[in-house]
């Protein structure tokens, strides 16, 4: 099961975090300085997953950018380190136009691939209908 | 192709951390959250964020309470307030707006408050209900959009009692012609059924119903559902199975439109999901799991394509093969598959490799010995997780003979681990394996586990040290052993030592620190109280430290240590400490009592306890006389106390270890012991019972500690039985010699190169998973075992290390064996005096008359034990035993037995006693006229250790026998498990040329006597090893009553049948001894009573005693 997926810069600082298990607001800061701490020391020809606390971390890098996705232990790792590969590729499908800060577009997205942990839709054109649906109907 | 979409994927950053080009037409109505992003990455100090921040969430305040806002810029003014609380600083303020803007806004801003609102709330939040309303209208919009995002919101979090209010109108959505709508009602659906799952218990119908939609997208939703309920009761979705494999053959086989393929594999995802369900579905069930063989083949064929995704689908269809009922072709390509995985230059691969690993060793853990090179090399990978996960996998394929190695290895790693959860993790599975192994590895474990440990950890090591062995001398060393390490322990740095470690520590030094000659009871008084001035030394280790002072204070300095520490902790706060002052100080003064009240050894002595306390009977009148208040029991004085509402006195509860102490066995009364003290019959209950009067109940008191470690853990002992009791006729001081040794040194110390280093550790991690299957692929892989070997046995002679290891006369056990031996052993182990050189076999008839005579006697004997449809008198058993190997030709053989036949081969056996083993020797015999190629023979029993032993001449099995000549196996063959006939299953495989391979099987039976030896010992070290044994048979034979001493004849008879040794007779009684091969000893007290011979056998081993009965039995009824 997937608890959170976060987005971070170089810098440590988060971009994007979605939490599918409750954890208090005021200790998300430390746990995601934490994890980022985690990543960011990783060396390119290391492992992808980290074991942190109870769970597994499934990290990616993209230029400056690191994606981080907390999973328990029972989950299958590289195929969440494909999925968030799939998560930047729709990402790049929709933004490839449009350069902007998009964080509830982002967030829209990610609602449309994973709910309660899991992953309910990988499919991109699937993925995307709601939103461009709904940039039609604003842009309208 | 991932690299190229990587690099495209570079420009990603920027689209999200807005270095936005001037101009843009969307640009302005983000700009403000644009200028607070900027502003907080400009930041330098946590504190200017904050101010920052407050700042910002004060201007979202004011902006989003106005009036004026438009939806629209409540939209933006949400966003900013999201990321604030993604900084981790509340905007509660913000929730109500966010509810609002999901009620009134349109579309796009619509969403973003259905958005704000799933971040910002949980589950439980009460403003949810709020939503509600709003849900209810969106689901009945006839904007697609809109039901979209309710549905969207619902399957993200809906209070549940509201469940019922839009339960009709999602189950409406089920029939939406819209496949979207129909997928998120099927979510939606999953989410009530997790929080709710009695709310759609009536639809289950409709969940079938969504399985089989047309759309791909609504049958994927409903598998989450179908995951759920076939984790909570896989029997009630059984019938589904077909239609699962079905659903999984259409997607492997690329039925799904292409948008569903992801680098141009169809569904992974799905794949992946419908594999998890396959495994539940077919988990301990044949015709379900025969189902899906078809499938699973399907899709490890299918998944070829280089790229990780399909290595995710690998790793879970491995996973599914090696859960359900096992299918050997299946399983095959399986193990390979994770060939693939764990030899892969990638390191995410060999990750996941060795975590499939990890799963499989589980159902199969010769497994591991395929890979057990890469294993060695992840073990020191510079990756911290693959080392974890080598861990991980080593602690599933530990047992007896690797324990050691694996603990080391994980104590290594404990000694780097910074993360808690990690230490936590490996303390518990280090404690669970070191259990076995008791001194060195627990010293370890104490200091570096420390208090994360289980408290009943330390208890039963102690509880181990004062109940002792069989032998008072080993106890002392073993005890002494413990003083000297903590002593040396408490003049480093005791500051650094874990609480529960001190306490040990203070008990053991309390109690037998006397045993040491040159330690002065001063000395450790004054170690000790140092202890008590440490800061983090905790009140209840205190007591305990006090406590071991009170048992020490002896002689002019320790009294006057006594005295100092009583004026500090006469006044303490703490009562329990107070009062332990008191006592030192009282004890200190009065050695005499001292000497009532805390025996020395009170563990050897049963401790009287007068539960009734009588002997205060005066003193109790005496008070009551006075005017004291009578006696209320503990549970009388709590409820008057909680009316009373007075204090609690809680602290006096608190019991010491001073139990521990008076610890005693109650029925482990020797027989020749009670034969000397008493006249009564051997009837130990009585005796014990008796007993029970005077010593401490133990009955109720779980026993975890035992002579072989950890008694939980019966299992793995049992195996271990043979190897790891220390012989019998070890000296103590060369046992305790031993033990320490062994646990200091458990890494290999001879590495004359890298390569030769790792093959030592492998031997020593790998030993003890299927003898048979290692044999091979040492035997085979390089000739590096080979030459090894030979090195090994060279110092295992000198060394004469053979304990562990069945080091048999001129024939060479497995490799293997032999490394494990160079290298767990590869200390001054003393061994027991047998001939052990090559060089001495040949002086075994000699040297050792007794036993050649024995030895004819069982060849004389066992066609009578062997009901095998012998054929003797062939003239091939003449010409075959010409055959046998060099080194066993002088030897005397046992009849040669046909095994089995076909128009080929002929297969017999025939086997040679010696003194350390049984050498098992199967002749093949070519009838064909063309050679036997590519022969393999596979010996394998679960009783028996069986060990190829390579001829000394060819240095390979033997692969080839030319026609109508004899190939010679020889085996080195000694007792797993005993059992009344140990059988041998065996199966060889051969290419006659031009021929298909073709396999004939057999099976061989060997009575348990062929494995027993007699046991020398003096009367002494057998009343010591008597008190040592736990598993034990009574029985009544029958008297061989054909002379005036009916128990001497008898026991000849025994003797001259089984090879016992009779160790002495006394009157009606005798002691009898016999050995197992290899160091299983087993020993026999016979007693004529009323015409029978009545016997009690005792032995470590369990089963022993009663299969060595039923021989007895026979041998006596036989004569």
């Amino acid at each position: 099961m997937i608890r959170f997926v976060l987005m971070v810069n170089r810098q440590g600082q988060t971009r994007l975090s979605r939490y599918y298990t409750p954890v208090d607001l005021n200790r998300r800061a430390a746990l995601e300085a934490d994890v980022v701490r985690c990543c960011l020391n990783r060396k390119k020809d290391q492992c992808s997953f980290v074991e942190y606390q109870d769970f597994k971390l499934v990290y990616r890098q993209y230029a400056a950018l690191y994606i981080v996705v907390g999973v328990s232990d029972g989950e299958n790792e590289l195929s969440i380190y494909e999925l968030v590969h799939n998560f930047v590729e729709v990402l790049d499908k929709y933004f490839s136009r449009v350069i902007m800060f998009n964080l509830d577009r982002v967030h829209i997205i990610l609602d449309e691939m994973i709910q309660n942990g899991h992953i309910v839709e990988t499919n991109k054109n699937r993925i995307l209908a709601p939103l461009s649906a709904i940039d039609k109907m604003a842009d309208g | 192709m991932s690299d190229v979409v990587e690099k495209t994927l570079t420009a990603l950053p920027s689209l999200l951390s807005l270095d936005s080009q001037p101009g843009s037409a969307k640009l302005s109505s983000t700009s403000k959250l644009g200028n607070l992003i900027r502003g907080i990455t400009e930041l330098t100090s946590k504190h200017e964020e904050e101010k920052l921040i407050q700042r910002e969430l004060t201007s979202i305040k004011d902006q989003v309470s106005s009036p004026n806002t438009s939806m629209r810029q409540m939209k933006e003014l949400m966003v900013r307030a999201i990321y604030c609380e993604m900084l981790g600083y509340e905007a509660s303020f913000s929730y109500i707006h966010a509810i609002k803007l999901a009620q009134q806004g349109s579309v796009l801003d619509k969403r973003v408050g259905y958005l704000a609102v799933s971040l910002f709330l949980n589950e439980s939040h009460e403003l949810l209900l709020l939503l509600v309303n709003t849900v209810l209208k969106d689901l009945q919009s006839t904007n697609l959009i809109e039901v979209c995002m309710a549905l969207t919101v619902v399957s993200q979090m809906f209070p549940k009692d509201m469940i019922p209010a839009i339960l009709p109108l999602v189950e409406d959505k089920l029939n939406h012609p819209k496949e979207i709508i129909r997928r998120k009602a099927v979510l939606a659906l999953y989410k009530f059924y997790l929080i709710a799952p009695n709310q759609v218990q009536h639809i289950h119908n409709k969940f079938r119903k969504a399985l089989c939609d047309k759309d791909p997208g609504v049958m994927t939703a409903s598998l989450h559902i179908y995951l759920q309920l076939i984790k909570e009761n896989s029997e009630g979705y059984k019938d589904l199975t077909a239609s699962f494999v079905t659903i999984l053959k259409q997607v492997v086989g690329g039925k799904l439109p292409m948008d569903f393929n992801y680098h141009s594999v169809p569904a992974p995802w799905l794949q992946i999901q419908l594999l998890r369900i396959l495994s539940l579905l077919g988990k301990n069930d044949q015709s379900t799991s025969e189902i899906m063989y078809e499938v699973l083949d399907e899709s490890l064929r299918r998944a070829e394509m280089n790229h990780n995704i399909t290595y995710a689908i690998l790793y879970e269809c491995v996973k599914c093969i090696y859960t359900i009922q096992p299918k050997s072709e299946l399983l095959e390509k399986a193990a390979k598959c994770i060939g693939n995985f764990v030899l892969s230059p990638k390191i995410n691969l060999k990750y996941l490799g060795l975590k499939a690993l990890t799963y499989v060793v589980q159902q199969d853990p010769k497994l591991a010995l395929q890979h057990q090179m890469t294993i060695i090399e992840c073990l020191d990978h510079p990756d911290l997780i693959i080392k974890r996960e080598t861990l991980e996998l080593l602690f599933r394929i530990t047992n007896g003979q690797n324990v050691t190695v694996i603990v080391e290895k994980m104590l290594d790693f404990l000694r780097i681990s910074k993360d808690d959860y990690t230490t936590i993790d490996l303390v518990g599975k280090v404690a669970e394996l070191a259990e076995k192994y008791p001194f060195e590895t627990m010293n370890t474990v104490f200091s570096l586990g420390g208090d994360m440990m289980q408290p009943d950890i330390p208890n039963s090591f102690l509880k181990l040290l004062s109940e002792g062995f069989d032998s008072d001398e080993e106890d002392r060393k073993l005890r002494l052993f413990a003083v000297d390490s903590y002593v040396s322990l408490l003049q480093s740095e005791p500051n650094k030592l874990p609480q529960r470690f001190l306490q040990v520590i203070s008990w053991v030094l309390g109690e037998y620190s006397h045993l040491s000659a040159e330690l002065e009871p001063a000395t450790v008084m004054t170690l000790l109280s140092k202890l008590l001035d440490l800061k983090h030394t905790s009140s209840e280790t205190k007591s305990w430290v006090l406590m071991a002072m009170t048992k020490l204070c002896e002689g002019g300095v320790a009294i006057s240590v006594a005295q100092d520490i009583y004026e500090t902790h006469s006044s303490s706060m703490d009562t329990v400490l107070r009062q332990r002052a008191q006592e030192l100080q009282h004890l200190s003064q009065d050695s005499e009592l001292r000497g009532r009240v805390l025996p020395r050894d009170a563990g050897l002595m049963p401790l009287e306890v007068d539960s009734s306390l009588s002997f205060l009977d005066g003193f109790v009148s005496e008070a009551l006389a006075a005017g004291a208040a009578p006696y209320k029991p503990p549970h009388q004085r709590q409820e008057e106390l909680a009316q009373a509402k007075a204090l609690s006195l809680e602290p006096y509860s608190l019991s010491l270890p001073i139990s521990m102490s008076s610890c005693s066995i109650a029925d482990r009364q020797s027989p020749t012991l009670m034969s000397m003290s008493s006249g009564l019959s051997g009837d130990s209950t009585d005796l014990s019972h008796k007993g029970g009067s005077t010593t401490l109940k133990l009955d109720g008191v779980k026993r975890v500690w035992g002579r072989e470690g950890y008694l939980a853990q019966r299992e793995p002992v049992e195996e271990t039985a043979q190897v790891e009791v220390p012989s019998p006729l070890r000296s103590p001081s060369q046992q305790a010699e031993a033990d320490s040794t062994q646990s200091q040194t458990p890494t290999p110390t001879v590495t004359p190169e890298l390569e030769q280093d790792k093959q030592q550790l492998a031997s020593s991690l790998f030993v003890g998973l299927g003898s048979q299957s290692s044999v091979c692929l040492m035997g085979k892989s390089d000739p590096t075992p080979q030459r090894f070997r030979r090195k090994a046995q060279g110092r295992a002679s000198s060394s004469g290390a053979s304990e562990k290891t069945p080091t048999s006369l001129g024939s060479t056990p497995s490799p293997v064996d032999n490394l494990l031996c160079n290298s767990l052993l590869d200390s001054n182990l003393v061994s027991e005096p047998t001939n052990q050189t090559p060089q001495a076999s040949q002086s075994l008839d000699t040297t050792n008359g007794n036993c050649h005579e024995e030895l004819t006697d069982v060849k004389e004997n066992n066609p009578s034990l062997i009901h095998n449809n012998e054929e003797p008198d062939k003239p091939k058993d003449l010409c075959l035993s010409s055959h046998l190997p060099t080194e066993l030709s002088g030897l005397s053989h046992s009849e040669i037995t046909p095994l089995c036949s076909n128009q080929s081969v002929n297969l017999s056996a025939c086997h040679v006693q010696k003194e350390d083993s049984l050498q098992l020797v199967i002749f093949i015999f070519n009838s064909s006229d063309s050679a036997l190629q590519q022969m393999q023979l596979q010996v394998d029993s679960g009783e028996l250790k069986v060990n190829y032993c390579l001829s000394l001449i060819t240095d390979s099995p033997v692969e080839e026998v030319r026609s109508h000549s004899v190939a010679v196996c020889h085996y080195s063959v000694t007792v797993k498990r005993p059992s009344v006939h140990v059988e041998v299953l065996g199966m060889l495989s051969y290419q006659l040329p031009g021929g298909t391979p073709q396999t004939i099987q057999f099976s061989h039976k060997l009575p348990l006597t062929t494995f027993i030896r007699p046991l020398t010992l003096s009367t002494e070290e057998y009343g010591s090893m008597w008190l040592a044994f736990s598993q034990d048979t009574k029985q009544n034979l029958t008297l061989i009553n054909d002379d005036q001493d009916p128990l001497t004849t008898t026991l000849n008879v025994l003797k001259k049948k089984l090879q016992l040794h009779v160790v002495e007779i006394i009157g009606v009684e005798g002691i009898v001894a016999c050995q197992l091969v290899q160091d299983q000893p087993c020993l026999m007290h016979c007693r004529v009573h009323a015409g029978t011979l009545a016997v009690w056998l005792r032995s470590p081993v369990p089963d022993l005693p009663d299969c060595l009965l039923y021989h007895c039995q026979r041998a006596l009824q036989e004569h």
